[in-house]
């Protein structure tokens, strides 16, 4: 009983494409592995034939500028982007977000498009790119195209890259601007699974002591990842306030659903979560928008 | 590209190996390269112990494809080490030795990679950057604290050049020559290098790979059991079934009522109940083997608590019924004591069961030998007793069967019955080969004994002024399907659940029964962390209700000399709880002000509210109850002048050979170091008796002390002979031994004993007091170790989250031989007690478990680790080896009640369960709030 048969170590995208085409059996793509072999080993995903690892083709290690956007290759693990300046520059919530993924060892192996294309509602690398409105790019046997990240996901753990045998190469997310910060925080329990009960991700456009416009991940809030997108309706061109920080609490309870996870949170909990999380990672992302230092 | 060959560097030495189909990096370290220093705990990205650095990052190569490894420079603990002429230890490794921060030494190779890597990048670490690198590196022992303080002493040196500056760690008020004084352990170096061998780094030529196949449902009839296609698996050697067993089908530390294997038409009882158990070449092939049984059952109800057991109509589990035991105490007129009360106070408390999740998962290796014999080798809790039942098994004579201990990567209680050792001895019996049995965490989780749930119903009948005058309690313990010690550890919950106090009146009842959840046995705190957390919680409530203080409470009703305790034993020496009270209650003021109890709100963050917490606890050492607690040891001056303590007692890493170690060079007045210690041969080294109830340090402590006693009078009786001298004048000295002018070495002093034809060994079987039965009254126990300790927490009231901030504690462990070692067991017993407060729940549903993975069941990491104020209470007990008792326990029991009494201080919801559910709290806050 073997986990794999055939481990394809892929130097470019092309050959990682053309492996999973050819594979003369079942394949995926691997990069840090970090769930998909554990799942293996326990028995939660059946044997596969080929694994196509993509962590080392050079294009997924790219992280850079690119074209007047900030591009994170999908195979760079996500402990380099905790690390990165650029990262650091342009998009905290994705620095914040990737610090809290697995445990500092995993984080040296684990990739941000391995947590994206596991399709989880709550990944928090997810979460936190959804937040940047990041596009995820992704090659196949048709060549490479950009997908609105949210666009990628078709239900729990499944996601239109499977579908089409497709592997992300890397995610481009909008330069920050003067005015523009995100911020990133979770809830755990310290018993059961190390999933969070809920996590957030918030970036806002801040003027003077106004909030512009604003985009806000939640996870989990159904088998997909979602954005409040009633909430960052009523944000935009808000004043920032104790009164509007209360109505989007109110608001964003009233028009999310959460469901009960058994011994994890109930919906109610989670409910009354949402609110708390929503006013900490908002004034996080308020008060670094204020701020015109580049962190 | 498909890897040919994977070329990679490894501790500066150039690899090149076939790619295996399905092979993980640990695996191909440990097993092709022999690199066992790369420690497999858990193989689901948990623990951290198969840590290597790659690149000069780490990661956990249990999960890593060894192909990805082509073309990378790899570190593991056995590259960490200068190679230079001298061999020099790596900072690191030096400082761990000497910070105490290696108890079992599982982890301790994931611990040091890890710190290697964080040292690396960042050679100044504050404690924040190292509890952020080694969050995912679990300790089971704990030793957390000298971890960290080990990492940042190790960076002092690798920055100044200096060498690592050993911590300030006080010697015992009682200290001697040797005994109560630092010592660093006997096997530290070879845990810290990566050569310290547990038994899954042995290999045998020939071996054979063993997996069980586990009914995987609690309760039914098999109804068929078809071996044969397994059987015909290329690679298979051996399917054996219950009708191969040779002896006896049944084992048991007390009744054998525990099947090795269940039969077609017997009875499943739980989820781990073994039908049918596979050799083959390989662990894969083993594996394979397994889904090729054809297993089928009627499904029965199933039985899924203590209460429910109890209830008539419950469906019977063993032919005997449910009941194990009904557990009784019985001290004065329960209902004049109430009748006596001012205020009664009643309420019920719910424990759930946990897992040891000792790092190191089970491991046997059983190999039959030419003249007839067989081997164990075995991380064992109770050596003896694993001969004996391996030898009915394969209905053999005692002798027949050599258990040979290995290192133990952490026991705590849950390596004390049996796991694989049976099943491994049938299969090499039948094989005629070397078979190896390993759990992987899964079937560790599912298989051995957990902690018994308990649900506890208190009653306290007090005098307004706090005087107790009456305790009634009434337990329900859950034993799973199988006795195991649940007997015993229930007792000691019954025993020890009105708490260290001096009460006219107690009445208690226990019910100790079976259910279809796994089995409950030992256990650190054996049964008195349950009750621990019921009677402390109950009177800190009492203490509110009267208006009185909660110290003051227990002070006044506290145990002293001269007290009888709730079976009626007088205490006449070694009551240090008083002290421990004290010394805790004083440091609580000096850290908490005025009033530690009253919350505390930081400006800053107006959402969290702190406050301090106090709960006190006793446990027995050794049996008691009557059993006769004996253990045996021998010294041997060697003849290049050493000497050697032997005993069958097992080292899980609380310190057990520096204790002996010290003992013997005590009494030999000897550099410690010049005493080896061999645990655990049943050939070699005569019956400690179990490791369990904190006994060791007394009896085995005893047996020893006795033993190198013995061995000094028989040299200096030969000497005086030779000499013609009087004893008196004979003296001991480092190496030497003076005789009037003359001065022996010690080889010397051994040619002295052979040319007389005397034995160079002493060997000396020590009883403890003898105690009494429960239920007759007089000493239950020999001594009595106690403990008081607080626990300052934060709760954020938004989302009902719990963090333990700062800890108190006191111990009165009688002496304290070990100073480094008891700081380890002071230090990881309470961490281990902050993980059943907050995060440690084996959740079994309708006798399934569902926390059957690592990832589920979460024991602390070193996030968890709180600032410690620690103290050392001295009360001698007269019998105690130097007037040491027990400590392994005591460390544990009072924690969680000091936590959750905390956390009702700190925001008014008292837990009835445990781990505290930070839902329940949120709930329980709002409801308050709605009330106004």
């Amino acid at each position: 009983m073997k986990l794999w048969s055939n481990y394809v170590l892929a130097a470019t995208i092309d050959e990682a494409v053309q492996a999973l085409a050819h594979a003369g059996g079942s394949a995926r793509p691997v990069a840090g592995g970090t769930d998909l072999l554990l799942e293996l080993q326990q028995g939660r995903h059946e044997p596969v034939h080929t694994l196509v690892d993509v962590s080392t083709i050079p294009d997924l290690q790219r992280l850079e500028e690119r074209g007047g956007q900030l591009f994170i290759g999908a195979g760079v693990p996500v402990a380099r982007i905790v690390e990165h300046p650029l990262v650091r520059k342009h998009a905290l919530a994705v620095v914040e977000a990737c610090g809290l993924i697995g445990g500092p060892q995993v984080r040296n192996t684990a990739t941000l498009g391995g947590n994206v294309a596991h399709a989880l509602p709550a990944a928090d690398g997810m979460i936190s790119l959804a937040a940047m409105d990041a596009v995820a790019e992704a090659a196949g046997a048709n060549g490479i195209r950009l997908i609105p990240l949210l666009e990628l996901f078709r239900g729990l753990g499944k996601s239109v890259l499977t579908e089409n045998n497709e592997i992300l190469t890397g995610f481009y997310l909008p330069l920050r601007q003067t005015g523009q910060a995100s911020a990133f925080s979770r809830i755990m329990r310290p018993q059961g699974v190390a999933l969070p009960i809920l996590n957030m991700a918030v970036w806002l456009q801040r003027s003077g002591e106004r909030i512009e416009c604003a985009r806000i991940a939640v996870g989990p809030a159904g088998p997909t990842p979602q954005r409040a997108r009633q909430v960052e309706e009523f944000l935009g061109g808000k004043t920032y306030s104790e009164d509007t920080t209360a109505e989007a609490v109110q608001l964003i309870r009233e028009t999310m659903k959460f469901r009960t996870s058994p011994r994890r949170a109930t919906a109610e909990y989670r409910t009354h979560l949402v609110g708390v999380l929503l006013l900490e990672v908002l004034e996080k992302a308020w008060l670094r928008a204020g701020s015109m230092e580049v962190l | 590209m498909s890897v040919k060959m994977i070329e990679f560097v490894v501790n500066g030495q150039a690899v090149s190996v076939e790619p295996v189909e399905g092979e993980m990096l640990a695996e191909l370290l440990r097993e092709r390269l022999r690199l066992t220093g790369v420690k497999v705990g858990c193989n689901e990205d948990e623990c951290g112990a198969c840590t290597v650095v790659i690149d000069g990052e780490p990661v956990l190569s249990c999960n890593y494809p060894a192909v990805k490894a082509h073309g990378k420079h790899i570190t593991t603990v056995e590259g960490l080490a200068q190679k230079d002429a001298a061999g020099r230890l790596h900072p690191l490794q030096d400082a761990f030795i000497k910070y105490g921060a290696v108890q079992c030494g599982f982890c301790i190779p994931g611990q040091l990679m890890t710190s290697y890597a964080l040292l690396e990048h960042n050679p100044d670490p504050s404690e924040d950057d190292i509890k952020y690198a080694l969050k995912d590196t679990l300790c089971r022992c704990a030793g957390y604290p000298a971890i960290i303080g080990a990492i940042q002493a190790a960076g002092k040196s690798l920055r100044t050049g200096q060498p690592v500056e050993a911590p300030q760690v006080a010697p015992s008020a009682h200290a001697g020559k040797a005994i109560g004084r630092v010592a660093p352990r006997p096997d530290a170096v070879a845990k810290v290098t990566g050569s310290a061998i547990y038994t899954d780094d042995i290999q045998f030529e020939g071996m054979l790979h063993a997996r069980v196949k586990r009914a995987m449902i609690p309760s039914g009839m098999v109804t068929r059991l078809d071996v044969s296609k397994a059987r015909a698996l290329p690679g298979v050697v051996a399917v054996l079934t219950a009708e191969d067993i040779p002896g006896t089908h049944n084992h048991g530390l007390v009744i054998p009522d525990w099947p090795s294997l269940v039969d077609e038409g017997e009875r499943i009882r739980t989820v781990g109940d073994a039908v049918a158990i596979v050799a083959a070449e390989t662990r894969a092939i083993a594996t394979e083997a397994l889904e090729l049984i054809e297993v089928e059952f009627s499904p029965l109800p199933v039985v899924s608590s203590a209460v429910q057991a109890r209830q008539e109509g419950a469906p019977q589990i063993h032919p005997k019924g449910n009941l194990l035991k009904h557990i009784k105490v019985r001290k004065g007129d329960i209902e004049a004591g109430f009748a006596d009360a001012d205020l009664i106070l009643e309420e019920t408390f719910h424990t759930p069961p946990h897992d040891h999740a000792f790092i190191e998962p089970e491991c046997s290796i059983a190999r039959p030998l030419e003249d007839g014999r067989m081997e164990i080798y075995v991380g064992s809790q109770i050596p003896y007793s694993d001969r004996y039942e391996v030898a009915r098994a394969l209905g053999w004579p005692e002798e027949r069967v050599r258990i040979i201990g290995q290192l133990i990567g952490g026991g705590f209680g849950g390596k004390e019955d049996i796991a694989g050792q049976i099943h491994a001895a049938l299969l090499a019996n039948a094989t005629g080969r070397p078979v190896k049995l390993l759990y992987d965490r899964h079937e560790s989780l599912i298989a051995h004994p957990k902690r018994h749930a308990t649900q506890i119903r208190v009653k306290i009948g007090a005098k307004q002024d706090g005087r107790l005058t009456a305790v009634e309690t009434e337990l329900y313990g859950d034993t799973g399907a199988y006795a195991s010690l649940g007997e015993k550890v229930l007792t000691r919950a019954t025993t020890h659940s009105s708490g260290p106090y001096a009460i006219p009146h107690v009445r208690v009842d226990c019910y100790a029964m079976y259910t279809n959840n796994p089995p409950a046995g030992a256990f650190r705190g054996f049964g008195v962390m349950q009750s621990a957390f019921a009677i402390e919680s109950a009177m800190d409530m009492l203490a509110e209700r009267l208006g009185l203080d909660r110290v003051e409470l227990r002070r006044m009703n506290a145990l002293r000399v001269g007290s009888v305790t709730n079976t009626g034993q007088v205490l006449r020496d070694s009551v240090g709880l008083l002290e421990c009270i004290d010394r805790v209650s004083a440091e609580m003021y000096k850290l908490g002000g005025a009033d530690p109890f009253a919350v505390k709100v930081n400006p800053a963050e107006p959402h969290k509210r702190r406050a301090w917490g106090f709960a006190v606890g006793y446990k027995n050492t050794g049996l008691g109850g009557g059993a006769p607690d004996k253990a045996g040891a021998h010294v041997e001056l060697r003849r290049d002048g050493s000497f050697e303590v032997r005993t069958a007692s097992a080292e899980l890493g609380q310190g057990l050979p520096t204790v002996l170690r010290l003992i013997a060079a005590e009494e030999l007045e000897q550099p410690p170091t010049s005493v080896d210690v061999l645990l655990s041969d049943t050939d070699l080294t005569p019956d400690g008796g179990p490791t369990t109830a904190s006994r060791q340090t007394y009896v085995t402590g005893n047996a020893v002390r006795h033993a190198a006693k013995q061995l000094r009078q028989l040299i200096v009786s030969e000497l005086c002979e030779d000499y013609d001298v009087d004893p008196e004048k004979i003296q001991f000295l480092p190496g030497l031994v003076k005789v009037n002018g003359t001065t022996l070495t010690l080889p010397q002093v051994a040619e002295v004993l052979e040319q007389h034809k005397m034995t160079r060994m002493a060997a000396y079987e020590y009883s403890a007091p003898e105690t009494k039965p429960l239920g007759t009254g007089g000493d239950m126990h020999v001594a009595f170790s106690f403990a008081a300790q607080a626990a300052e927490v934060e709760v954020d009231t938004r989302t009902g989250e719990v963090s333990v901030l700062r800890m108190i504690i006191a111990n009165d462990v009688g002496t304290a031989i070990n100073p480094l070692g008891l700081k380890g067991q002071i230090e990881g017993g309470a961490i281990m007690g902050i993980g059943h407060a907050l995060t440690e729940n084996f959740i079994v549903n309708e006798g399934q478990v569902v926390t059957d993975r690592l990832a589920s069941y979460r024991t602390p990491s070193i996030t968890f680790t709180p600032e410690f104020t620690t103290f050392v209470v001295e009360h001698a007990t007269a019998d105690g080896p130097y007037g040491a008792k027990g400590v392994g326990e005591i460390v544990l029991i009072p924690t969680i009640p000091a936590i959750t009494n905390a956390v009702y201080n700190a925001v008014g919801v008292r837990a009835h369960s445990i781990p505290l559910d930070q839902e329940m709290i949120l709930k329980e806050l709002g409801k308050k709030n709605s009330q106004g």
